[in-house]
């Protein structure tokens, strides 16, 4: 699905320029769900939103489905924003003007649904993450976690084939985090859709089947049941336990 | 979904939303009170200028009087003999109108063959003075010490129109004024017949039928004529010839000539025309009469005119300037939300769009507001502001002749009283709301084209 070959990505930054990505190789299949690891400022979100085509790299090729992101004009990169990616901010990123439900809508009006046909599928995607008795609410009259379910409800109601969540548990408490992070896991598990996770929590990441570790804009993958680094060549990459695989997730039960 | 959101993002800026309605509004009602009063001013002058020059009349034709033109205004006051002593009197006497030269046949001729030249008719403006009382009595006893007594004298004045009777469409007063009884027959240029001004009618007790003693002679009413809205018209006309006998004039004197274009394109060219053909002559077209109106109606004409103007103008940018920054400012604090919009997939059409529809509906409120305020700004102009007076500066002026009473002047100058109506027509409010559309319009382009401008990758690493 997705193929990363040599990206780096820079920005200026006062007279300087800032490495936020260098040389980043990486690849993602299809069903994927991958955490990126790594202490804040390290690039991670960086990636993140490359792969989302919210940014273009400096040098290198981000391939989705064979397409290079980095030379399509805005226009197709916001058809493609619209139709294939759902995000998930670790800020919510909720319009607080908006209720539960019309903020979920929000995802579905660039894709000319009726009106009817719209609300039916919000209603049915915030029933998705246990929040349809909170439809008519404001983001200031629900919780934390209950605001990143509705982001969630955002990002899952168009049907993307990847959500990409930037810390989606970075405001919450512990108990909420292990809430949302069971509920991307459970959706992925029941829908199968490639999720890509940017995080800086350790225990999380020990969940994740595949993580990557990001240090200094350098990018270090962790595959498979041991968690062998892949491709770590400065021993800066922690040595990561056992995670369970997707059929695993699937049989646990909820909490 | 752009409504709910517009609507609810209003809400959400509710002060900042009136802010700069209130800010909109006031600009466009100050522009609509100020146009409602260019208009009520500009119909007022119209008014004015119809009275003071005469209906369906393009261009008006005089002569300075020379020395000595005019005729002495000299009234012998004393009785015949002992026998009319303590015994009423009258004088009535009729005098050019002061500051008027005279004009012949010939020239009405004249001008009548110059080309853009509809249709011409001569006219003779007189005054007609008449001075009632009685005769001093001499006292029965003679005492030195006692001050000699002057008879009690009424002096009372009235305009005439000399009026060419066979000219319906175009002269001092024309078939179109006439708004009870009829105009002159062609035949009745020398006959005793007379048509009064509706107000000097009233004033007068006069109607169809009447008669009316002119130096003397009595007239028969045969009309009554209006005189355009407000305006300060010719109190009685009568048939040319028989102004030119009362006032001991020529058979073809003239001192005013009336002339009608073809078309008001016409207007100047005929006048060159007739300027070349009568070089000792003025002639005067609506637009030069407007520009001698003075008085309380050429102020607020300038006030209107121009202070109003740059007033409006001032208040109007200052009002799209304040409203385009508060816009900006609110794309500002909202770039995160514009920036996870785009991460969704809205294009930067749909966000500019949305910007711009908030803006427009605030414009729109602004609008309203400023209609409100523009009619209630016009309801004060109408409330408080006194009525216009205009004078005329090519008639008012003191008698020509050497003799000429003192303390008449003022009551002969042709100053009109008209008021004021600054009404708000439905093209003021379309102006109105087309000033709005364009306030929300400017301001909104000004934030949508910030918001267009986001990266939706720069916007969501922005921190608020």
């Amino acid at each position: 699905m997705y193929e990363l070959r040599k990206v780096t990505k820079t920005f200026r930054k006062d007279r300087g320029t800032v490495t936020a990505l260098r040389d980043v190789d990486l690849e993602i299949d299809e069903g994927d769900f991958l955490v990126i690891q790594g202490p804040t400022g390290q690039g991670k979100s960086t990636l993140l939103q490359l792969l989302g085509a919210l940014d273009r790299p400096t040098s290198g090729e981000v391939r989705f489905e064979g397409n290079d992101l980095g030379v399509m004009r805005e226009s197709q990169l916001t058809g493609l924003r619209a139709r294939s990616f759902g995000f998930v901010f670790q800020g919510f990123n909720l319009i607080s003007t908006l209720s539960a439900q019309e903020n979920v809508e929000t995802a579905l009006a660039p894709l000319r649904v009726s009106t009817p046909e719209r609300r039916e599928r919000a209603i049915h995607a915030l029933a998705d993450v246990g929040l349809a008795e909170r439809a008519r609410h404001l983001p200031s009259e629900l919780s934390g976690g209950e605001q990143q379910r509705v982001a969630i409800a955002r990002a899952l109601v168009r049907e993307p084939r990847v959500i990409l969540a930037d810390e989606p548990t970075g405001n919450l408490d512990e108990r909420t985090r292990d809430e949302i992070f069971e509920l991307l896991e459970g959706l992925w598990a029941r829908r199968g859709q490639t999720v890509v996770v940017v995080t800086h929590d350790s225990k999380l990441a020990r969940r994740s089947p595949r993580t990557a570790w990001i240090h200094d804009g350098a990018l270090t993958m962790f595959e498979g049941r041991n968690r062998s680094p892949a491709n770590a060549s400065d021993g800066t990459a922690p040595q990561i336990p056992p995670a369970p695989t997707r059929e695993e997730v699937a049989i646990m039960p909820d909490e | 979904m752009f409504f709910t959101y517009l609507r609810r993002e209003l809400r959400r800026r509710r002060k900042q939303a009136i802010v700069v309605a209130l800010g909109l509004g006031l600009g466009i009602g100050l522009v609509v009170t100020m146009s409602a009063m260019a208009n009520g001013v500009r119909d007022a002058q119209g008014s004015v200028l119809r009275s003071l020059y005469g209906v369906a009349t393009d261009v008006t034709i005089t002569t300075e009087a020379e020395q000595g033109e005019g005729g002495e205004a000299r009234f012998g006051l004393n009785p015949g003999d002992e026998g009319q002593q303590g015994e009423e009197f009258t004088r009535d006497r009729l005098l050019a109108q002061p500051g008027l030269g005279t004009m012949s046949d010939d020239d009405v001729e004249t001008v009548s063959e110059i080309s853009g030249v509809d249709s011409v008719s001569g006219g003779l403006a007189l005054t007609s003075i008449r001075l009632e009382g009685t005769f001093a009595e001499p006292p029965e006893t003679f005492d030195p010490e006692e001050a000699p007594t002057v008879a009690p004298v009424d002096i009372s004045t009235f305009s005439i129109a000399g009026v060419d009777v066979t000219s319906a469409d175009v002269g001092p007063v024309t078939s179109s004024q006439i708004v009870d009884g009829r105009f002159f027959a062609d035949d009745e240029t020398d006959a005793d017949v007379a048509i009064i001004d509706a107000n000097y009618a009233e004033q007068e007790d006069l109607d169809i039928g009447s008669t009316i003693e002119i130096g003397g002679t009595d007239f028969e009413v045969i009309g009554i004529s209006e005189a355009p809205a407000g305006g300060d018209a010719v109190n009685v006309a009568i048939p040319i010839d028989r102004a030119r006998d009362l006032a001991n004039l020529d058979h073809d004197a003239v001192n005013r000539i009336y002339v009608k274009a073809t078309s008001s394109s016409e207007i100047s060219a005929a006048k060159a025309a007739i300027q070349d053909a009568l070089p000792d002559a003025t002639v005067t077209t609506a637009d030069d009469l407007a520009a001698q109106v003075t008085g309380s109606l050429s102020a607020a004409s300038n006030l209107a005119g121009d202070l109003g103007r740059w007033l409006s103008v001032v208040a109007l940018v200052a009002a799209f300037v304040v409203a385009s920054l508060l816009t900006m400012s609110a794309v500002g604090r909202r770039v995160r939300e514009f920036g996870t919009l785009k991460a969704l997939g809205w294009r930067s059409r749909r966000v500019v769009g949305q910007v711009m529809g908030e803006s427009l509906a605030i414009g729109l409120i602004g609008g309203l507001i400023g209609i409100g305020l523009g009619l209630t700004g016009s309801w004060l102009v109408e409330a408080f502001f006194p009525s216009l007076e205009a004078t005329s500066g090519l008639t008012g002026g003191a008698f020509a002749g050497p003799d000429g009473p003192g303390g008449l002047t003022d009551a002969l100058s042709n100053t009109v009283s008209v008021p004021l109506h600054a009404g708000v027509s439905p093209t003021l409010a379309a102006l109105a709301i087309g000033l709005a559309v364009l306030g929300g319009l400017v301001a909104g382009s000004f934030g949508g084209w910030r918001a267009a401008r986001l990266q939706p990758a720069e916007a969501l690493r922005r921190v608020e």
